[in-house]
Formats: C-alpha cells, structure tokens, sequence
C-alpha cells in the first residue's frame, strides 16, 4: 500500500513569537528574530546575539506543576503540537489514537535542566540534583508529553541526528503514514539549546558567528543558535480529502545519507547522495523542483558545500533553483531546525512567495546560486526541497508539493 | 621568536595531537602533521590555556603552518604585555 500524504496541520513556536502566524508572516517579510540572547548574562560569550523565544511565558500553557515537570524544549514540543493539531481538527478517539504515530526531533534534550542541576552538584556543592532531572532532561519528554496529552498510543519515539533531527523524524513520520503502518503522524521538531554549558560549547568549536546569520555571504562568520519547537500533522491524502481537511501541502519524497567522511567536516558526496535519494523516493526529476530551503548554516564550510552539492545534483537546472536559508531569519535550532524549514517549505509552495536569505551583504563565488538575496520573491513554485546535514555527517533531504 | 616560546608551542600540538613533540617542527604545516580543522580548534582551546589567552576566531582562521601559530602567540603575548603594563 503507497498513499500520497498530507499535511493537515502546522504549528510551530520560534524567535518570532508563540505561532505559526508569527512565524510565517516574519518569513514571508523577510525579517531577521536574531537579537541580543537575555537567557544568559551578556558578555559571558564571544557570541552577544541568537534566535530565542521572546517572552516566552510558560504559564501561559502549562500549570505551575505541568510547566515544573517539563524541561523548555519539550514544553515547545507540546506549545507546537497543539496548535497543529488544532489547525488539523482532528479529535482523537482511543482508536485513531491507536493508529497514530508522533515522531520528534531532538539533538540535545533538556540542557537547562542538565546545566541547573551540575551548578548545584559543582558550583553549591549540594550533594543531590533534583529527582525530576531524568523526567525533564530526557530527549523523548517532548514527545512522552504530546502522547500522554492526546492519549496518543502507537509508535512514539524521538529521533536524535543532530541538526537532521527533525527531517528524519518527519521523513520517518512520512513514511509511516504512506505505507498505511498509522493513519495519522504528528511529526516535527523541538529544541531548547540556549542555556550556559550547551552555549560555551558552541562557542569553543568556533562556528558562531560574532555578528548574525549570512548564509551565502562572502563575509559570513558562522551560524546563529536558535530555538523552539514545528510540528506537521501528516495523514493520507484521500483521508483529508474525505473528512473535509483542509490540505496544507503534500509531502512528497524524503531521502537520506552518512558522508562517513568527517565527524565535523561537511561532504558534498554525502548531501548530493541524500538529495538524489529525495527525488528518487517521491519519483521526481531535478527539473521538477522549483525552490531548495538550504541548510544554509551559514558557516564558511556549509555553504560552498551544500552549493557544490546542489550543483552536482541539478546540474544546468540549478540556474534557475531559487535557493534560500532561512537560518537567517529563525537562526539554527539544531533539532528543531528541519521542523521551521518544512513550515517555511509548505508555506512558500502554498502562499507562492519564497522567503529570503537575510542579512546577505555580498555575493561569494562559492555560492553562485540565486539566494533570493533580502528581498522575498512572489514566484509560483510546484515542488520544493528542504535540506538538513548535521554534524557526524547525517543527512535527511525532504520533498514537499504544492497541494490544496 | 624565542626557542622557549616554540617549544611550548610544539609541545601543546603534540600533546592534543597526540604525537612526539619532536615530530612538530616549525616549519611543517598542518596538512603535513594530519590536523584538520576540528583538531585545529582543539589546538587553540589548549593554547589559551598554556598561555592564558583568549584567541579570537578571526586571528586563528588563516593559520596554516606551526609557523604562523608561534608567530600568532607571539603577537597575542605581546598585546597582552602591554595592555598590563598601560596604566589604566
């Protein structure tokens, strides 16, 4: 059984506020949520700016005992979940509970609530950690919580690749839905990854930058941390249409790949394979797509890989790709990232306007694509790829179609 | 260049590279000692260390050889000589 598989449902929470409204409209203006990190004390970084939720109020979602048992990261897991779920109206009986999956993406877990209790085994010299450690820090508690609220009772499970979190998870989502193992998947991303430890290890590998994101730029200097949490309900084409749903896209193809190159190096081999495996999973030539969302990181090593790969990948066609990162706008929220970039993807096919590649100061020759340069481009586009590769060389490409 | 300075220089390479110290000469580069770019930001995170400096990433980007790491310490013990001794 392959059935064509639909997205019924969007939510997400980011740097431009608690919805997928907030979101998209941010995209669709071209509008930077890079600004000055207040998680941290200023100055504790070589790194003053990143992409964070702003005023994010727990309560505003959870009781004090809820929002005391979930670490930031899976609080946005859920905050994303219901919004989509809304958005999709589906109610979920025991049944369809039963046949339905949640598959999130998540690189590091609770890191606030890790870094809160060794501050008081190190620094205080407290001899115990609070015993909801374990509850809140685990990389599976976003996913646990959406289950438990629901009663969703299929196959959950959280899938950890690093910055190709979410585009496994949503890849693997997509996959259960179309060979008929669940009815329904909510899939999607979460990541909370601002807090002192997590942010000091970042800063000691050198990759982000001083200033902002500028995927593309000859003057890029590194990638932007961001956070929160997309989620997609995803479900049979012929089911949406049935119920009345109203359809957000399709979701078209997903492919993936290991450079088993360099732990931390990227290798155009590696993503040009994972591209390749997308097109040929949703049975699409490289002429049939009209828009890449690149991983667009914007560290000197990412863009004129994943430039050379989309190159090799679509050869003469990638004249006329319009390419764009829009890390630039929402940063990298590392587990959460394939998540924003297929709300971005779905929203671009559905709205015909690509957003842009912010921040971009000048054209590198290494990059001598169309990056729809700050300005978004109302352009019609029928199919689009949204490409991750993380770290240890992990690569989860995702093909959406324009569906109504 | 003082003969103390490279040889501190050398003997943190070899110590996070974890080969002879007497192997990192300072005219070889890095390619030739199989540093790639990680075990490079490895080698800065042990040089700030040893010389308690703070290596700005823009500093540290071109550097390709032994060489031009002794002479960009050098440079950074310099600036920070002199930042001591300027009253404030």
């Amino acid at each position: 059984m392959t059935r064509r598989v639909a997205v019924t449902g969007i939510g997400a929470i980011s740097a431009f506020g608690d919805t997928y409204a907030d979101l998209w409209n941010g995209l669709a203006a071209g509008r930077s949520a890079i600004r000055p990190l207040t998680l941290v004390a200023p100055g504790a970084l070589r790194f003053p700016n990143a992409a964070q939720v702003p005023d994010y109020d727990p309560l505003r979602y959870f009781d004090e005992k809820e929002a005391q048992m979930l670490d930031r990261f899976a609080q946005f897991a859920a905050v994303a979940a219901r919004e989509a779920i809304q958005a999709s109206g589906i109610e979920f009986s025991p049944e369809l509970g039963e046949r339905t999956a949640i598959v999130l993406g998540c690189s590091g877990g609770g890191k606030s609530t890790e870094d809160d209790g060794f501050h008081h085994l190190y620094a205080l010299q407290e001899p115990r950690v609070s015993p909801l450690t374990i509850a809140r820090a685990m990389s599976n508690a976003g996913a646990s919580r959406v289950s438990l609220e629901y009663g969703i009772t299929g196959p959950v499970f959280t899938i950890s690749t690093a910055c190709s979190s979410a585009n496994h998870a949503l890849g693997q989502a997509f996959r259960m839905v179309r060979s008929g193992e669940v009815e329904v998947a909510i899939a999607g991303g979460s990541e909370a990854p601002l807090s002192m430890g997590f942010l000091k290890a970042w800063e000691a590998m050198r990759v982000v930058a001083p200033d902002t994101c500028r995927p593309f730029s000859l003057d890029r200097r590194g990638l932007i941390l961001g956070e929160g949490a997309a989620v997609l309900v995803l479900e049979p084409v012929e089911r949406a249409r049935a119920r009345g749903a109203k359809i957000l896209g399709e979701m078209a193809g997903f492919g993936m790949s290991s450079d088993a190159h360099h732990i931390t190096q990227p290798s155009a081999l590696g993503a040009a394979r994972a591209m390749r495996a997308a097109l040929a999973d949703g049975g699409l030539a490289p002429e049939a797509i009209g828009y890449v969302n690149a991983h667009g990181t914007g560290t000197l090593a990412n863009d004129a890989t994943e430039t050379e790969a989309i190159r090799s990948v679509f050869g003469a066609h990638a004249q006329k790709l319009l390419v764009s990162s829009t890390k630039s706008m929402h940063g990298h929220a590392l587990g959460a990232a394939g998540a924003l970039e297929a709300v971005a993807t779905l929203s671009a096919l559905q709205c015909g306007l690509i957003p842009p590649t912010a921040n971009f100061t000048a054209a590198d020759p290494a990059c001598d694509l169309d990056v729809v340069p700050n300005i978004p481009r109302e352009v019609p586009v029928e199919c689009a790829i949204s490409n991750s590769f993380a770290f240890g060389g992990l690569n989860a490409v995702l093909i959406f179609r324009k569906l109504a | 260049m003082s003969e103390d300075l490279i040889t501190r220089v050398t003997g943190v390479i070899g110590r996070t590279q974890k080969i002879p110290p007497e192997t990192v000469t300072i005219d070889k580069s890095f390619e030739e000692l199989n540093i790639d770019s990680l075990d490079g930001i490895n080698i800065l995170f042990a040089l700030e260390g040893e010389f308690d400096l703070d290596i700005p990433d823009d500093a540290a980007r071109a550097i390709r050889t032994v060489r031009q790491m002794v002479e960009g310490i050098e440079k950074l013990l310099a600036a920070k000589a002199q930042a001591a001794e300027t009253p404030k």
